[in-house]
């Protein structure tokens, strides 16, 4: 008998169906994949069973037993455990409080967080400490249930390589006790290394389930997509012919571009710790991608050029002029803007598409008189036209799917103007598709005369899209490389600082 | 990079250390704390003679606001606020008067007092019921119950009257124990020691502190969120209702507009007191030094020799001096 | 988290598509509240429904509404103005006993007040970030205060209304149409303008619905805070001057009444206390709704007390159901 089985499970929203048809078998003693993409509809299955929401229709049962709906202490009694990316812990409670507070016994979590070769205070504020771990006690205490099947949903997403390996051997040591686990992830690598079968979601509906192997991503993706993974670098390269074509080639900066870099660095400090700084540059018309494992300095650096974080030591010029900027005004007034990662710090959540395009041309008071509508439908379709945003959720930006919100904090700086763009992480959590779209996007703009420094976590995405590439380690450049060399092996070497600094390109 | 906490076989974390975490955690308590002795210091220099009856003033006038801090303080824990509280302490004020008025004996005012107590806790779940199952924003439900309750205050009682036994006014004005200790002083510490403290460190008090530090991580984590938000409300209206009777007892009748001032200036007390308006942060002993403070800072500067009318501008110029300058010190409150 | 539109998507519930349009339009429900009002109120007096007396509710609601405008503002930014009452009162008082030294001068001290209120305020809450319940709270404390010291001894009643402001507030030139009408109007243009059509109204809405997007889109917090309330506290004040001249007196407790209506206008007529969704025409329709409502009761000779009792509960009412109905759509 499955241990977990899932069938004909539907939801809808209003007028939005997120979920189909969806079934579901999970097998007692094994580590179950659930892949999609981005509005596929994993995330409402998962808020389904673990009782955050009800379904309309469709029946679940552990166990044999039906499960309880709409209740998350239910789901957990019935021996389903969960573990979110954002760990289910109450900030401003001590570790010792929170695990009061769900009746959990803290000797349990120390003992499963020592299993792991973990410790911590339980006396510190949840507040205080940082994600990863919380991510672990968040582990630990499902563990410490001992649940029938284990929930892992995207846990180890931005987690540290040695921590995200502890947690999958603590998976297979669940489904070597007899136990099952389901895990939810965008990492196609992990899946094929742990997972003994996998569902694919797609349109709200289950459309296969197989056993991963490794170099079988292929199928994973083309079943999540309908197409393979080829067609996006294709795309990718062929906006880039597209963008040569219109612009006649005036793109590509030569080598040796007479002018001062559109952006260059020197010295600057990303961390209080480091001794050193950072030096590259940028030049119009090219993608530099910086390449680092977690918290490296990246957010530091992208925060100093943005006008986020005060620049203490260090230079930055544009086009040859030193400028120090103090708030993001101070940024995008010298023409660099930052798009971030988490759309949310981006967006106008309950505004109209048109007006989150357009914010930025009225943030100056200046500006704050009567405006040309006109003159901002003009700009604002054009941004739209270009990113091909879907404009059916006209209303509420809100409404839109990831991807789309994505494409919006883009779009609002088409529609401003700007020379250099930083882009931090913009394709994290993106459905493959949208993430192609955007890629080929730069490449365009950037072929338009842009200059783009971009950080992505997915170090296998960088040699798609960057003409250069810059390691960061613990605050300082590891590794300088054309883009046609950085591929995943050589990045992650220098990204855990294993290879001397090259010279200054 | 690890994870810190650490990994295992680092060594446990010191006495000296725990001891300095703990001072810093209750670092905006003991500076209220501070600021009152300081307050109470200056005082007695500048009155012309400072004995045991000043300190009686002093809890007499601060006492209900001391319990209006109270209500406000666990509703803001959990992040909510109430608007009502001081329509609440005055209709549990003139309901504990016109109950009273003929009463003489201690037992019988008790009794009273218990009856309003559980009246408290009635209304304050109304409130919370109105809050969570309406889905309207806090401040607008409180708001439009303050007027609700208010005006039953008038019904029960239209104009000042009602009165108490003497023996229960002496409940807060007398000093049974010792002079400098007057009995609302000990009351006020009994409500705190024997309701709060008790259920802060339970399965409810971290639940409400839970919900106001976030809802949903506390909502997966199996907490009961509408309700322990109508349970933060309930005491609201428990702690109200104690102040209620404070000004029963402290002013000997019942008043039906008593209340305005206390609302507005419980919040004051609560942000003064170091609970975040955000939720999650801050205990009840902050408000309730903030709250003889407000008092106290009056009485100083009329011995001063400021106009007494100018109170209410101390008052309010505090509140504002205070967040500014505290906000900019500890960024991490509010 | 957002959940992506599909072209395929099954069609709206009836339920969801009359919500949504509530929502959309919300005028419509609010309207139909106005009218439902009104007919009560002609049931039991059938003279209500007559030109004089809808010069009379324009004449009570022109302050609430004024009030309501500059709270409006405040509530779109995430804020609150609770000094609004006090400013008011203040600015009438100022005005009325200096009104003997030259009715223009009187009126522009009056507003002077509100000004200076206002960049109190502004400056609290946009530069030294204090929320803005706590610091117009303590600002009303502070006028109030000050008023309370100034007044001691002087019998409010005493001091002159100049007649000009008796006549914008209380009279009428064209038959029932009141003067007061002319200035509302005017402000009621200039905000719905500015609203819809102007960058500070994009950057209020803006603003109020995610701080932080907006600062990374540049926009420097502090200047569009200290205008917010600069502008509250100047509409306080133009409303605490046009009710002084509507009720002939300038007392201490003038506009504390209609602090309390006017965060309520506001809300009734769909402003969010959370920021970014709001309009004045709401709030207009919120203002004529509880002016009548007001005369409603009146007329059922409701008891002082039990007015407010029932004054209480549908302004409950009236925001649950709103609230119900915007969350669905």
């Amino acid at each position: 008998m499955s241990l977990l089985n899932v069938q004909n499970l539907a939801k809808r929203y209003g007028s939005v169906i997120a979920l189909r048809s969806a079934d579901l078998t999970v097998e007692p003693g094994e580590i179950h994949a659930l892949l999609g993409a981005n509005g596929a509809g994993k995330s409402t299955l998962v808020k389904i069973l673990t009782g955050v929401i009800g379904p309309d229709s469709g029946t679940i049962t552990l166990a044999g037993k039906p499960l309880a709906v709409g209740s998350p202490a239910g789901a957990r009694l019935a021996g389903l455990a969960s573990v979110f990316q954002d760990p289910a812990l109450v900030p401003d409670l001590t570790v010792r409080e929170n695990m009061k507070l769900t009746g959990t016994s803290m000797d349990g979590v120390e003992s499963s967080l020592r299993g792991m070769d973990l410790s911590v205070d339980p006396d510190e504020l949840v507040g205080d400490l940082p994600l990863a771990m919380l991510r672990m006690i968040d582990l630990s205490r499902a563990l410490s249930h001992d649940p029938q099947l284990l929930l892992l949903d995207e846990i180890t997403a931005a987690l540290p390589s040695d921590l995200a390996e502890r947690v999958l051997t603590v998976a297979r040591e669940l489904r070597d006790r007899g136990r099952s686990v389901l895990f939810v992830s965008h990492r196609l690598a992990e899946v094929t290394l742990l997972c003994d079968r996998a569902t694919v979601l797609r349109d709200g509906g289950a459309v296969g389930t197989l056993k991963p192997s490794a170099g079988g991503e292929e199928r994973i993706v083309e079943l999540m997509m309908g197409e393979s993974q080829d067609a996006i670098a294709d795309e990718i390269a062929q906006a880039e012919e597209t963008a040569h074509a219109e612009e006649g080639d005036a793109g590509r900066p030569a080598d040796g571009d007479a002018g001062p870099p559109a952006l260059k660095v020197s010295g600057l400090r990303l961390t209080e710790g480091s001794p050193d700084g950072v030096d590259f540059e940028v030049r119009s018309g090219e993608i530099v991608g910086v390449a680092a494992l977690d918290a490296q300095g990246q957010e530091e650096l992208f925060n100093l050029l943005a006008g986020l974080q005060r620049i203490r030591d260090g230079h930055v010029e544009r086009l040859g002029k030193p400028i120090r900027p103090r708030d993001p005004y101070d940024a995008i007034k010298e023409g660099m803007v930052l798009v971030p990662s988490d759309r949310l710090l981006a967006l106008l959540p309950d505004r109209p598409i048109r007006e989150n395009i357009a914010a930025p041309l009225y943030s100056h008071i200046k500006r704050w008189g009567p405006f040309n509508a006109r003159r901002e439908a003009g700009k604002v379709d054009d941004a739209i036209a270009r990113l091909q945003i879907d404009t059916r959720a006209r209303r509420q930006a809100r409404r839109l799917s990831g991807g789309n919100q994505q494409k919006l904090t883009i779009a609002r700086w088409l529609a401003a103007g700007f020379d250099v763009l930083l882009c931090f992480d913009p394709t994290r959590g993106i459905d493959v598709g949208t993430k192609r779209q955007i890629y080929a996007l730069l490449r365009e703009l950037a072929g338009a005369g842009a200059a783009v420094l971009l950080f992505t976590s997915e170090l296998t995405e960088i040699q798609l899209v960057c003409d250069r590439v810059v390691v960061l380690h613990d605050g300082r450049i590891s590794d300088r490389l054309p883009g046609s060399e950085a591929n995943e092996a050589r990045l992650l070497r220098s990204a855990h600082g294993l290879v001397e600094a090259g010279a200054v390109p | 990079m690890s994870a810190a906490g650490h990994v295992a076989g680092a060594p446990a974390p010191s006495r000296a250390f725990k001891l300095r975490r703990a001072v810093s955690r209750q670092a905006w308590t003991l500076g209220v704390v501070a600021i009152l002795v300081v307050l109470l210091i200056i005082e007695a220099n500048v009155a012309p003679l400072f004995t045991s009856f000043d300190v009686q003033s002093l809890v007499i006038s601060g006492m209900p606001l001391a319990f209006a801090a109270m209500a406000q303080s666990v509703v803001v824990l959990s992040r909510g606020i109430d608007l009502s509280v001081g329509s609440v302490m005055a209709l549990t004020n003139v309901i504990a008067a016109q109950l009273m008025q003929d009463q003489k004996t201690l037992g019988s005012a008790l009794l009273i007092s218990a009856l309003v107590l559980v009246i408290g806790v009635a209304i304050g779940t109304l409130n919370g019921l109105a809050v969570v199952f309406s889905r309207v924003p806090d401040i607008v439900v409180t708001l439009a119950l303050s007027f609700v309750w208010a005006g039953v205050a008038l019904i029960v009682l239209p104009t000042p009257g009602g009165g108490s036994p003497t023996s229960f006014q002496e409940l807060s004005t007398a000093s049974d124990l010792w002079e400098w200790i007057p009995n609302g002083l000990l009351i006020l510490a009994g409500v705190y020691l024997v309701v709060w403290v008790p259920l802060r460190s339970r399965r409810i008090g971290l639940a409400m502190y839970a919900v106001g530090s976030d809802a949903t991580a506390a909502g997966l984590s199996g907490v009961q969120v509408g309700r322990t938000r109508i349970l933060a409300y309930t005491f609201g209206g428990l702690f109200a209702a104690f102040g209620g009777l404070a000004l029963t007892s402290t002013t000997g009748i019942g008043s039906p507009l008593s209340g305005e001032f206390y609302t507005l200036t419980s919040v004051a007390a609560v942000v003064i007191g170091g609970v975040s308006l955000a939720g999650g942060k801050g205990g009840l002993l902050g408000p309730i030094i903030a709250a003889f403070i407000l008092s106290a800072a009056v009485t100083v500067l009329v011995f001063a020799g400021v106009d007494a009318n100018y109170g209410q501008v101390i008052q309010g110029a505090l509140i504002v001096l205070m967040v500014m300058f505290g906000g900019l010190l500890l960024r991490r409150r509010g | 988290m957002s959940v992506a539109a599909r072209a395929e998507d099954a069609p709206p519930r009836t339920s969801d598509r009359f919500k949504a349009f509530i929502v959309d339009q919300p005028l419509v429900l609010l309207g139909a509240i106005l009218v439902l009002l009104v007919i009560a109120c002609t049931i039991k007096k059938p003279s209500y429904f007559s030109g004089d007396q809808a010069g009379a509710v324009l004449r009570y609601a022109a302050p609430l509404a004024i009030m309501a405008a500059g709270q409006t503002i405040a509530l779109l930014t995430r804020g609150i103005d609770l000094s609004m009452g006090a400013t008011a009162t203040a600015a009438a008082y100022v005005m009325a006993s200096n009104a003997s030294d030259g009715t223009v001068r009187a009126i522009a001290l009056g507003l002077g007040v509100g000004l200076a209120v206002g960049l109190a305020n502004g400056i609290g809450v946009g530069i030294f970030l204090v929320q803005p319940l706590i610091m117009t709270l303590g600002m009303a404390g502070i006028v109030t205060g000050l008023l309370t010291v100034r007044a001691s001894g002087n019998r409010l009643g005493g001091t002159n209304v100049p007649s000009i402001v008796r006549d914008v507030g209380g009279e009428s030139l064209v038959g029932f149409v009141p003067n007061s009408l002319i200035l509302w109007t005017a402000v009621s243009v200039v905000l719905i303008l500015a609203l819809r059509g102007s960058g500070f109204g994009r950057m209020l809405y803006a603003y109020g619905n995610n701080p932080t997007a907006m600062r990374m889109a540049g926009m420097r917090a502090w200047q569009l805070l200290l205008a917010t309330y600069v502008l509250s506290g100047l509409l306080a004040a133009v409303s605490g001057i046009l009710l002084a001249g509507l009720i002939n007196a300038a007392d201490l407790g003038l506009a504390d009444s209609l602090l309390l209506p006017s965060v309520a206008a506001a809300v009734i007529g769909g402003t969010s206390i959370f920021g970014g969704i709001g309009t004045y025409s709401g709030t207009i329709m919120g203002a004529l709704i509880l002016t009548v409502l007001d005369s409603l009761l009146t007329l059922l000779n409701v008891d002082d007390a039990y007015r407010q009792i029932i004054y209480g509960l549908i302004i409950l009412a009236l925001v649950t159901l709103y609230a119900q109905v915007q969350r669905r759509a």
